[in-house]
């Protein structure tokens, strides 16, 4: 168990490419930190920098109180669990666990004892004999999970573990990836471009974009006071409306904001609203309904129950509070 | 794999028939031509043919010639195969480390393969020759006497380093096709788990190669023990002494120079049982080992 600490860590490719950034974070012992953004932010360079798989261009990368920079990758202390698992698929599943406390010439019985234990916990017992091959894609996972837990590491290292299950195994493996994490209480640094599996899992998120950190916060933090149009637009579902101030000049807001962020499900059918809007699509998603249209010449979507009443032209009025003002040329936000 | 289903029965085996036609003309017509010759005994004068039954092939076990060309056959196969392989595996390893996606110097090194059997050894019989050779210069400023000429394992390295390397771009073509198709984050997977270059070229590289591995095991030993005809007869013919003198270059030598035809069909159809052998029980034994 250990803090990790990075302090204003870049990576700079042969050939002078940017992927990441300025990046300073602080992650206490035990925490879950979730490092989200779309594809390309960087985050996954970011994780394999930690990890020893790629090379420090800026900046230091602390695990305990040990600056790792020059360490090798076996000697940081961190598991590590890859998107395709990377399970050796010529060992069987018990030897996959064993093969790294092997290598670090774990006495016998005590490779035993954590193997066995590993396997309780993730109930892969009837398998430690099979080969990866003759396993299911969330069995994988679970052994790809052990193999990390048997190290009892310092820090596990995530790099999008779920993305290659399907959509309802991936909520239980979510599900069982956090308690795992509450029970064990190693600290964790989880990638993951998909903002729902960020905000479930984060003890604190750290929104990437463009190898730069837009935001560290809680979930709810980061959900209820984005700090820029870029974070208001990635985390929440459906996405925060972005409008321009132009498009609804008549709402009583700060001279300095240049875009409005309301969330859909902010925005409410009232007769009397100062918001029209143009329907131009409805959604029907069971519990809610999504009725996407325009107003002013710009998008808008609100979510509303399935029973409210519909017609070609909405009045729409906003949750006192709600709106998120972010300024015209920076895009950060404005209290 | 896309199936595709004929409604015509004439149609698919008249598109098998031009492979069907070369298989049978230049394979199995021959084969059964060597079969059945090595039954019989010509006259020296080729007017008689009479059947012999097993004579043949009993003359065969009784000489001391051809045991030891079965020994001289198997050390040579054995150690081209090591060598081409051995060689190639290590060229494989180091591009696949170092530039991952050079083509230039991939297709450099495939030249080799290009090179007729015949001009390769031509080539090393340059090379090593005795009076003008660059190898023999060198190795007499160590104080090495090189000369296959009368030298029976000079004559011996000098076939097997020219068989050899005529393979090695072959080899190293599929070696690092085999490396490119191992996922790198098995290596790094294996890299946190503690295990250095050496042990995960060991524990992680080598087991996934394995398929790769024993499927140009299999070719290379067929190679040496059929393709190198041309290499033997350009630079030592079978000599001195015998010691070069692998099974293939025997069967022509007994059969086109010597003009005993019946002694030649039989050690080719040995020669063939040897190789049946040989790739059935690689097929057997060792393929189940390389499953994973």
């Amino acid at each position: 168990m250990a803090s990790i600490t990075l302090d204003t860590v870049g990576k700079i490719y042969p050939g002078g490419t940017r992927a990441v950034g300025d990046v300073s974070i602080d992650i206490a012992d035990g925490e879950f930190i979730v490092l989200v953004g779309p594809s390309g932010c960087g985050k996954s360079t970011l994780l394999r920098m930690i990890a020893g798989l790629e090379s420090i261009s800026e900046g230091t990368v602390r695990i305990g109180d040990r600056v790792v920079n020059d360490v090798e990758p076996a000697d940081r202390d961190i598991a590590m669990v890859f998107q395709n698992y990377a399970l050796y698929p010529h060992m069987s599943v018990r030897d996959n666990l064993a093969y790294g406390l092997k290598n670090r010439r774990t006495p016998r019985a005590e490779i035993d004892r954590r193997v066995a234990e590993a396997a309780v916990i993730l109930q892969i017992g009837p398998y430690l004999d099979r080969k990866p091959r003759a396993l299911s894609g969330g069995q994988r996972q679970r052994v790809a999970m052990g193999r990390a837990i048997v190290r009892e590491p310092a820090a596990f290292l995530f790099d999008e573990p779920l993305s290659n299950l399907d959509a309802k195994l991936r909520v239980t493996m979510r599900l069982e990836i956090k308690e795992l994490q509450r029970r064990l209480r190693t600290t964790s640094i989880y990638v993951t471009h998909d903002q729902l599996e960020a905000m479930t899992l984060a003890d604190r998120l750290v929104v990437l974009n463009a190898g730069r950190i837009e935001q560290i916060g809680t979930p709810l933090e980061v959900y209820r006071k984005p700090a820029s149009t870029f974070v208001a637009g990635f985390i929440g579902s459906p996405a925060m409306n972005l409008i321009s101030r132009r498009a609804v000049p008549h709402l009583p807001v700060a001279a300095q904001a240049g875009t409005i962020g309301i969330r859909p499900e902010d925005l409410s059918v009232a007769p009397d609203g100062p918001i029209e809007m143009e329907v131009l699509a409805v959604e029907e998603l069971g519990a809610q309904r999504l009725v996407h249209g325009q107003t002013g010449g710009e998008r808008l979507t609100v979510a509303m129950p399935s029973d409210a009443p519909l017609s070609d032209r909405l009045r729409l009025s906003y949750r006192l509070g709600s709106l998120h003002l972010f300024h015209p040329e920076t895009g950060r936000r404005i209290d | 794999m896309k199936r595709t289903i004929f409604r015509n029965q004439l149609l698919p085996w008249l598109l098998l028939a031009p492979q069907l036609a070369i298989t049978f003309i230049f394979f199995l017509w021959p084969a059964a031509q060597a079969i059945r010759q090595s039954f019989l005994r010509q006259d020296a004068f080729g007017i008689n043919t009479s059947f012999v039954g097993l004579a043949n092939f009993r003359a065969l076990w009784n000489s001391p010639e051809y045991l030891n060309s079965l020994q001289v056959t198997a050390v040579f196969a054995v150690m081209v195969t090591v060598l081409s392989m051995g060689f190639s595996l290590l060229l494989a390893v180091a591009v696949d480390r170092t530039i991952r996606s050079s083509n230039v110097y991939t297709t450099l090194l495939v030249w080799p393969y290009a090179v007729a059997p015949a001009v390769a050894g031509i080539l090393w019989w340059f090379i090593f020759n005795p009076t003008i050779g660059i190898m023999p210069y060198v190795l007499g400023g160590i104080g090495y006497d090189w000369n296959h000429i009368s030298s029976k394992s000079d004559a011996l390295v000098l076939v097997v380093i020219a068989s050899a390397w005529k393979q090695i771009s072959y080899n190293f073509l599929f070696f690092v096709a085999g490396l490119q198709s191992i996922p790198a984050s098995l290596r790094e997977a294996a890299a946190i788990d503690g295990a250095g270059p050496v042990r995960r070229f060991f524990d992680i590289t080598l087991p996934l190669l394995s398929p790769t591995t024993f499927f140009l095991l299999v070719v290379n030993i067929v190679y040496a023990m059929f393709d190198t005809f041309a290499v033997i007869d350009a630079t030592t013919e079978g000599g001195p002494a015998q010691a070069t003198n692998i099974l293939v270059y025997k069967v022509y030598f007994d059969g086109f120079v010597g003009q005993n035809m019946g002694s030649s069909a039989a050690q080719s159809v040995v020669l063939m049982g040897i190789v049946i052998l040989l790739t059935a029980i690689q097929f057997r034994y060792v393929e189940k080992k390389v499953a994973y």
